[in-house]
């Protein structure tokens, strides 16, 4: 009996150990890293910290996502499970120098 | 600054074509007009502090706020234009042939106009709290050549206000037997374009499992960044990788509308019999 307690009170962290979290930072209407590589098939908690003082627009047409991240604020996107490939995405206030990709592998 | 322009009609034109589109639907409905600038006026006064906001409402629920309170403002919108659409598939031929309506209508005709003064206020506070933060950041950032970005602002608003309002004046011209297909039809779809970003937003969010992901990719067809692309998204909600559960929002929801229309006629053959045979057969 305490062990299948032991295995459900577990079952929350093993899942999220099970999801991957990546980080992305905003810098100067920048995104660092530009490039994120994740594992295609499964969904992943993307955590974008914006260290501008101005707002921005995380957007990918390819991801189907969109999301406003204050200034020097932070936000939490879950995406996929996705197919193999490259997924780019853009700050949208910012769309000349803010672009990067995901590539799903 | 043509950028700019570019980012804020882009935001504006989603706005001004939902408000083009209920401003015709409702023209016959005395003081829609009034109620229509109260939720344009409403929705702006929102729209700077849902933006002044930002942080607070994303950090909610544990960094999911801002999917949350987006989902419940589109789902609010939706709720509205279904009872838009299905109060007017019972008064729209009695308010095309009289042309004022009387007594109890009127009456009527005010919960109308607040359902109206909501989807207008919604509408505007989406768009608009996204276009004040843009504009915002320019203003602070104090880059060289900010004056002319922000003129740049101004002139895509115009440019959206534009557009919407030629889509206004396009339904306005149409035969009043077509008139109340056409608004019926933009506002069904309108309805459930919401419902599937709503959708999208809960799985973004992960609070909705997304089913098949995408169900179909047409990205390389018809993109979204175009101005076709773009135009489908919003008035039919056209999306080029959609999630399922988007699709299962979009049809439930044009089920349901289509649903309560037929009932509320079917309850109601009194009114102009003449113009429901003549709307079937259309």
């Amino acid at each position: 009996m305490k062990f299948i307690f032991v295995i459900v009170m577990l079952l929350p962290v093993l899942s999220y150990a099970e999801e991957g979290v990546y980080s992305l930072i905003i810098r100067e209407h920048r995104f660092q890293p530009a490039e994120i590589a994740i594992p295609a098939g499964k969904k992943v908690k993307l955590i974008v910290e914006n260290q501008d003082a101005t707002p921005e627009e995380f957007e990918s047409h390819d991801l189907n996502r969109e999301k406003v991240i204050a200034g020097n604020g932070k936000a939490t996107i879950y995406i996929g499970p996705l197919k193999p490939g490259r997924y780019s995405f853009e700050g949208e206030f910012n769309p000349k120098t803010a672009q990067g990709t995901i590539i799903a592998r | 600054m043509l950028g700019t322009a570019i980012i804020i009609f882009r935001e504006v034109l989603e706005a001004a074509l939902i408000i083009g589109i209920l401003a015709a639907a409702t023209r016959n409905i005395p003081g829609s007009r009034r109620w229509l600038a109260a939720g344009v006026a409403a929705g702006l006064l929102g729209s700077a502090i849902v933006a002044a906001s930002t942080d607070a409402i994303s950090a909610l629920a544990d960094g999911i706020g801002q999917e949350m309170f987006n989902a419940i403002v589109l789902g609010v919108a939706v709720l509205m234009l279904a009872w838009h659409n299905i109060w007017m598939s019972s008064h729209g031929a009695a308010l095309a042939a009289e042309a004022k309506a009387m007594g109890s209508q009127i009456r009527d005709g005010r919960s109308e106009c607040s359902a109206l003064l909501l989807i207008v206020a919604v509408a505007v506070l989406r768009e608009g709290s996204e276009s004040v933060l843009f504009l915002y950041g320019i203003a602070v950032s104090g880059e060289s050549g900010h004056a002319s970005m922000l003129f740049g602002g101004l002139l895509g608003a115009f440019a959206g206000a534009l557009t919407g309002y030629a889509i206004y004046g396009g339904l306005l011209r149409l035969p009043i037997r077509w008139f109340f297909t056409a608004t019926g039809a933009l506002v069904l779809l309108l309805a459930a374009s919401l419902a599937s970003q709503a959708a999208r937003l809960l799985i973004q969010a992960d609070i909705l499992p997304a089913l098949a992901s995408p169900i179909w990719d047409t990205s390389a067809i018809l993109p979204e960044s175009s101005a076709v692309g773009m135009l489908l998204h919003i008035l039919i909600g056209y999306d080029q990788r959609p999630a399922g559960m988007q699709l299962v929002f979009y049809l439930v929801v044009i089920v349901s509308i289509l649903l309560g229309m037929h009932l509320v006629k079917q309850k109601q053959p009194k009114h102009s019999r003449g113009q429901d045979t003549a709307l079937k057969a259309a």
